[in-house]
């Protein structure tokens, strides 16, 4: 019998000539160090080829129309065989390639690996790093309920900012003037089409390169590159200490990719997808419009920025981000790899990761979010005041107060917190600042009669310690 | 006439083949994409008739009071389905004046609420304030709301459907 299969396979191989393709590409010599930090490419490659299958399997049951999607994700999720899991691999793939992406990237920089003559691997890389974003947007975004209608528009609303081509841009992501039949499908079409086919091509141009320039040596200090040498003394290298990628390397790959799987696969198991919200009804207006976690940072962003130069910010940032990313192999093309010789590099990378971190940190949060769930307060907060106080804890709901301030634990985070303010101000300043209004506060003075006002201030000069310690 | 220029003339008319092949390639090519980029590019040429719909007779609306009303897009695709549905918060301002808001957010378009008793509209994305007239009053929004067209005829409340407002710079 094994006689027989090696038959067939030299009878296919003679013809097809793969074994001497295959051959040397599995045997081509690394350098001999490099360990477990290089493993984070290979292993979003193999996020990548689970997103391909499992998207495939989700293409087979989902209704790529504005109208169907909904219905046809509910099917998915709750009466598909194992159709929950699935979306599962899916959404925990698509996290583990930006995740996996972030920290091959990190790594590349903080080793210099993108220096002569791996300058176009980091640029591919750089546009790879796009279109998984592209990816993640869209995908989000086939989740085609409420919150995927209102990203929708929340994308379009981002690409108006850029100048002159602004409203065309954003009429062109939600095809059309308004949201409606044909979003969905555009989305559908970039998601499913045209962004694999480019990462298909790109991702093949960023492995045949490290195939052809070789994966880079780990850096020694004092060991500076040279675009005029590097290569004979690469190849030299290799000849003298290399080893073959298979099996000295590739086990390495095999071993963080399947864990990786792993994990991904627990993960949709355990935890399972995102859930489906409401229906896509553009006229629903009591949808939170929030991004997935690996977007959560800029949506905090969109926040904290100054507001004027948000606009800016938003139709500029991506551009300039984008230039210095592909300017950076070409300006530093040469010279010192090892870190500890780039210091610099290490405190950009603390920076970009705290700031990031700490941005994510916030959307989660979402502290400037009005907390439209707030009740009223309760009767063991308001303690006993007199009517008038009494009446302005009614007015602290009434009047939309609590949704951004708190008053012992009641209450959201967007403006302070005013369990103890009346320590703090005056009924004088209580007033200005209510009237007002001020910061992220809007006026309230055209709206409250002076009675209401006067109740307000009451209720607000009740909140300090000596009366809040004896009412206890 | 020697060999070698009979050999150079024979490349010439060779690559003057090519090159014709080459211009002809691209024509084709560039005609196969007409029809591709049409496909993508066709929403934004789309022509929407002016279309008022009716949101409710005139006596249902109380005068100062804002409330959501639903309707649904100038000319629709057939297949739209429940995404053809826009709504609009609309005021009473008198006895004969209503203005009806866009619900997007004039921040990134998310869907604003509106506050009744506080009388503000309040945005859940990133806390953008307006004041009942739409002005705005605090948070990230560079401006107020946008409003859409509205007319009373024949004692019916009509919003004139229109585009979703994009933020320009």
């Amino acid at each position: 019998m094994s006689d027989k299969l090696k038959k067939i396979w030299l009878w296919f191989d003679k013809r097809t000539k793969i074994s001497g393709v295959v051959g040397p590409l599995a045997k081509h010599l690394v350098p001999p160090d490099s360990k477990w930090s290089y493993v984070f490419g290979s292993a979003t490659l193999f996020a990548f080829i689970l997103q391909v299958v499992t998207g495939v399997a989700l293409a087979l049951m989902y209704q790529p129309t504005s109208a169907s999607a909904y219905k046809s994700l509910q099917y998915i999720t709750n009466e598909a065989p194992l159709g929950d899991v699935l979306r599962g691999i899916h959404y925990f793939g698509a996290s583990a390639m930006i995740l996996l992406i972030g920290i091959h990237m990190i790594r590349v920089y903080l080793l210099a690996a993108y220096k002569y003559p791996r300058e176009m691997s980091w640029i591919s890389g750089v546009i790879l790093l796009a279109l998984t974003l592209g990816m993640g947007f869209t995908g989000q975004l086939l989740r085609w309920d409420s919150n995927g209608v209102w990203s929708a528009i929340v994308g379009a609303e981002q690409a108006g900012r850029i100048p002159v081509i602004g409203t065309w841009l954003a009429r062109f992501l939600i095809a059309g003037k308004t949201l409606g039949g044909a979003t969905l499908s555009r989305f559908f079409a970039f998601h499913v089409f045209l962004i694999p086919a480019l990462l298909f091509g790109i991702i093949g141009l960023h492995i045949f390169l490290v195939i052809k320039n070789g994966i880079s040596e780990p850096p020694k200090s004092g060991r500076p590159v040279d675009p005029e040498n590097y290569e004979s003394w690469y190849d030299k290298m290799l000849k003298d200490k290399g080893v073959p990628f298979w099996p000295n390397a590739a086990w390495r790959d095999i071993t963080f990719g399947l864990i990786v799987v792993m994990i991904i696969l627990l993960l949709a198991f355990f935890v399972g997808p995102p859930k489906i919200g409401t229906p896509p009804d553009p006229a629903n207006i009591n949808s939170n419009p929030r991004p997935d976690w690996y977007f959560l940072w800029i949506f905090a962003l969109f926040a904290l920025m100054p507001r004027e130069i948000e606009s800016y910010a938003i139709a500029f940032g991506p551009i300039i981000i984008g230039f210095i990313l592909i300017l950076l192999p070409i300006v530093f093309n040469k010279g010192e790899r090892s870190p500890f010789r780039r210091p610099w590099s290490f405190m950009i990378v603390i920076f970009i990761v705290t700031m990031i971190g700490t941005l994510w940190h916030e959307g989660i949060l979402s502290p400037w979010s009005p907390d439209f769930n707030a009740k009223p307060l309760p009767e063991k907060v308001i303690g006993n005041v007199g009517p008038d106080a009494r009446f302005g804890a009614d007015l602290m709901y009434k009047k939309a107060c609590l949704y951004c301030h708190n008053i012992s634990g009641d209450g959201g985070h967007r403006g302070p917190n005013l369990t103890r303010v009346g320590n703090r101000l005056t009924r004088e300043e209580l007033k200005i600042r209510i009237v007002n209004g001020g910061g992220n506060m809007p006026a309230f003075g055209g709206t409250l009669s002076a009675k209401e006002l006067s109740a307000l201030v009451s209720f607000l000069e009740t909140r300090k310690d000596s009366i809040l310690t004896e009412n206890k | 006439m020697s060999e070698s220029n009979l050999l150079s003339k024979k490349t010439n008319r060779r690559t003057f083949i090519v090159k014709v092949l080459l211009l002809y390639s691209s024509f084709v090519a560039v005609v196969i994409s007409i029809p591709v980029v049409g496909a993508l590019l066709a929403p934004l040429f789309r022509k929407t008739p002016e279309t008022w719909r009716s949101v409710g007779s005139v006596d249902n609306f109380k005068v100062g009071k804002t409330v959501l009303v639903k309707f649904r897009d100038a000319s629709p695709l057939p297949w739209s389905g429940i995404t053809a549905q826009t709504a609009s918060w609309l005021r009473r301002e008198s006895t004969d004046e209503f203005i009806a808001f866009s619900v997007n957010c004039a921040h990134l378009g998310c869907p604003v609420r509106w506050i009744a008793d506080a009388e503000i509209f309040l945005c859940p994305c990133h806390g953008g304030v307006y004041n009942k007239d739409g002005s705005y009053a605090a948070g990230p929004p560079p401006h107020g709301l946008a409003k859409y067209p509205v007319r009373v005829k024949n004692n019916e409340v009509e919003i004139l459907s229109s585009p979703i407002p994009i933020t320009n710079i």
